[in-house]
């Protein structure tokens, strides 16, 4: 289906070239009659260069400068994702911060200090400005930095990342996929809250940066700046930069390549990490209420640049790289992502000479392993299933045997007591011949004694009578 | 340089005025309203937090990196196609010699040419493509013509897909897809031909077509109210769908603006790229010995409209189209003919998916 797609830059060369001496450019393109393939693309993939175009001068106004305010009016139409994640110890002001930072209350109560592990929390707000519409998720790491043992906390941060981008991912590879109205969770921007002990970096947070900063892009902030004095804050910047920089730690680099911001963003990252000081309360400074902590020393204005760095990090955060945040998100750590997903499940790209479509190829190659992985499992448990039956019927069998024996043995007691009944039977009907024999014998006698008996006392009358006579 | 004692000036955005310099930083007490839809947490801002910057943002980001816009133009020789790209973009985009004693020849068989060039106005960068077919409708017997059309259309499509299923992608990846396809009808008056029908009706499945009526200067405003009636209940009745298409509406400010222009379709246009002199201005137009036709007059042709279309509201829609919808459904098609033998593995990459055939 591929036709052969030369790599055009030449034809386009030659195109030029031939219309320029005045030839028929149809004719010069060097294709036989009848063959019917595309002529050959005048840009060749992947050459940044536009040496092979030419550029036109314009004679008049065509129009497409309003090419950027159509895009702009479509994405305004559709709404804007922006997804933060921040990530710091309980108590340090994570939530006063992202209120200050979005001049709003988010609902939130403090969370407690005795949760058994890290947990990820995610709210989504809609803002509104003018005439522009932000989809806002702030997630929250609840119990960061309060259990005992540390060695996990970082995990369920990976993983919350980790989803976000499978997410997009399978959505990406569905055949029907409708990404132009997808909900991108993937977290654009991580704030990391560092304490303000004045010293140096906790190897908690260390390691948690470590691990976080090829996914998402790392902005640290110092919180709760206020503690700390301007000449110890300094010092403590510089002495956290370089122990990010020693340990190889790539935090969010400010694009410094577009003229129009890239001064204010040079200019921006030699503060880092801002020192940020949170506060949703107003207090009178002068004749404004403005924004700032009241201390019996004295008033901390949050948008004062000489005593925090809040507007710098506003205007950082939102003002001027919002959207360099959102590419740097999509372009770099989700397609680093992605790359590692799918070469871990097996897919390559393909080399010059095989077959073009390697996705599915590989889909192929899956399908009949899995197909024949299926057909061995299935042959094992056959197996498995033919020899249990033969054992429960040999069981069977034997059981079969031992009953019919049982049976024999019994038929043949039960015979033998029969006959051992009949045998008594006999026994006792000879005895009770022998005894009516005894008996009827007895009885003669008897009757006999009886009338010799009588005979005789008759005979004793008849002598007595015969006496007196 | 963060101007926090300036007030602030209005909300809307003033296209292309505003810069860095200029946000102030104050918060004003203000309250915009927030049209939260259900379901989501609306909050009200207290006070001016510069979300707005982010078109800006935008703004600089497309205008660094530039726009690609790929046209094609499809018509029978002899309508002025390639005068009419030459009068879309006020340049020569497309040489023809047109000397004396010289005669273009119509080729043989219908070839494809793509002619790329680099154009810049106010600072917006953008490379054009235009896709030329000499040769169609030309020959005897014309079954098919479409045929290498739709096959560059769909490789197109095809190069840019397996672009974007690469492992290691590229950043941004060339978009060489075909945004819109300029369609001449020749103007005849009466209706449209069985091979105009043919065309549109396959082509409007895959790719933006925008039907237009060559060389109108022929035909009378009468004729031509006409010839476009016929036209459009010829497209009804076949169930062509031109572009803007009318499912694809998102709300009803887009179906309005939408509905005048589908009462318009197909423009009447006259391309010309020869200015001549008309009360004292210079004009682009043709000048015949009744009159001078003015290309960019609405009175005299609808070049105006169409170029408005094209290029100056409809340009990044055109562009969202080919990649939301026809690309898409391309995809669609693509992915389901390599999954047809068996289907997806449970545990696959791949969601659920309905056979769709779109051709």
């Amino acid at each position: 289906m591929a036709g052969p797609l030369q790599p055009g830059g030449h034809v386009a060369a030659a195109l030029s070239q031939a219309e320029r001496a005045g030839v028929e450019p149809s004719c010069s393109s060097a294709r036989p009659a009848g063959e019917r393939d595309a002529a050959g693309m005048a840009v060749a993939v992947g050459r940044p260069s536009n040496d092979d175009l030419r550029n036109l001068s314009l004679s008049g106004h065509v129009g497409f400068d309003s090419l950027p305010d159509q895009l702009v009016n479509k994405s305004t139409s559709q709404g804007f994702c922006f997804n933060i994640l921040c990530v710091g110890e309980t108590g340090i002001g994570k939530s006063t911060l992202m209120d200050t930072l979005f001049n709003t209350k988010f609902e939130s109560d403090p969370a407690t200090h005795n949760e058994p592990g890290v947990r990820l929390k995610a709210r989504s707000y809609e803002l509104q400005e003018s005439n522009v519409r932000l989809k806002l998720t702030i997630v929250d790491t609840v119990g960061f930095g309060d259990q005992i043992n540390k060695d996990d906390s970082y995990k369920p941060i990976v993983e919350y990342i980790d989803t976000q981008f499978e997410a997009y991912l399978q959505e990406e590879l569905k055949i029907k996929r409708s990404l132009f109205n997808y909900h991108d969770t993937r977290i654009h921007a991580c704030l990391y809250f560092i304490a303000p002990t004045g010293h140096s970096l906790k190897s908690l947070d260390l390691v948690t940066m470590k691990k976080l900063d090829s996914k998402v892009n790392i902005i640290p902030i110092i919180a709760k700046a206020d503690t700390i004095a301007k000449n110890e804050l300094h010092k403590f910047k510089s002495k956290i930069m370089s122990e990010l920089v020693s340990n190889g730690v790539q935090i969010y680099q400010f694009p410094t390549d577009e003229e129009t911001v890239a001064e204010i963003n040079a200019t921006m990252s030699v503060h880092l990490p801002f020192a940020v000081v949170g506060s949703t309360e107003e207090v009178k400074i002068g004749n404004k209420m403005t924004k700032a902590r009241q201390y019996p020393w004295g008033v901390v204005q949050v948008e004062n640049e000489n005593h925090c760095d809040f507007v710098k990090l506003r205007e950082m955060l939102i003002r001027v790289n919002m959207e360099d945040l959102r590419e740097q998100t999509h372009t770099r750590h989700y397609e680093l992502y992605r790359r590692c997903k799918l070469e871990e499940m097996g897919f390559k790209d393909t080399d010059p000479d095989s077959k073009p479509f390697s996705l599915q190829e590989t889909y192929e190659a899956k399908r009949n392993e899995f197909l024949g992985e299926l057909q061995k499992k299935e042959e094992e448990m056959r197996q498995m299933f033919v020899m249990r039956v033969k054992e429960k019927e040999a069981e069977l069998k034997e059981a079969e045997k031992d009953l019919h024996e049982k049976f024999d043995h019994l038929k043949r007691t039960h015979q033998e007591e029969k006959k051992k009944v009949e045998d008594k039977k006999k026994e006792l009907e000879e005895e009770l011949t022998n005894f009516q024999k005894k008996k009827a014998a007895a009885q003669l006698l008897q009757s006999q004694a009886q009338q010799a008996g009588s005979q005789q006392t008759k005979k004793d009358k008849d002598k007595k009578n015969a006496s007196f006579t | 340089m963060h101007g926090r004692e300036k007030t602030k000036e209005g909300s809307s955005l003033v296209p292309g005025c505003t810069s860095m310099e200029e946000k102030p930083g104050q918060p004003a007490p203000e309250e915009t309203p927030s049209n939260a839809p259900p379901g989501t947490v609306g909050r009200e801002l207290f006070g001016y937090v510069g979300i707005e910057a982010v078109l800006d943002q935008m703004r600089i980001k497309t205008m660094k990196t530039g726009f690609e816009f790929n046209i094609m133009v499809v018509g029978q020789s002899g309508l002025g196609k390639s005068t009419m790209v030459n009068t879309l973009f006020k340049s020569k985009v497309s040489r023809k010699p047109t000397g004396p004693g010289y005669e273009e020849r119509i080729p043989q068989t219908m070839q494809l040419q793509s002619v790329t060039h680099v154009i810049v106005e106010k600072g917006v960068k953008m490379k054009l493509t235009v896709t030329d077919t000499p040769g169609f409708g030309d020959q005897i017997n014309n079954e098919n013509c479409w045929d290498p059309i739709v096959k560059y259309i769909k490789e197109q499509y095809e190069k840019y897909l397996r672009e974007e299923i690469l492992i290691s992608r590229k950043r941004k990846i060339p978009d060489t897809r075909v945004h819109s396809c300029v369609y001449f009808v020749p103007p005849t008056g009466h209706w449209l031909r069985p091979l105009d029908l043919e065309f549109m009706r396959r082509l409007s499945k895959i790719v933006n077509v925008v039907p237009v009526i060559a060389k109108a200067d022929t035909l009378t405003l009468e004729e031509r109210a006409e010839f476009k009636q016929r036209i459009q209940e010829d497209l009804k009745a076949h169930g062509i769908n031109v572009y803007p298409q009318e499912d694809l509406d998102d709300d009803s400010d887009d179906r309005l603006l939408n509905k005048k222009i589908r009462d318009k379709i197909p423009f009447a246009v006259v391309g010309a790229d020869t200015e001549h002199q008309v009360n004292g201005k210079r004009v682009l137009g043709r000048r015949t010995k009744w009159g001078i036709i003015e290309v960019e007059n609405p009175a005299h042709c609808e070049f105006p409209l169409l170029r408005d279309l094209l290029i100056r509201s409809h340009l990044q829609d055109l562009k969202d189209v080919t990649h939301n919808v026809h690309y898409e459904s391309y995809r669609v098609q693509r992915l389901n003919e390599s999954n047809q033998l068996a289907p997806s593995p449970a545990a696959g990459l791949l969601g659920k998916h309905e056979m769709e055939s779109n051709l």
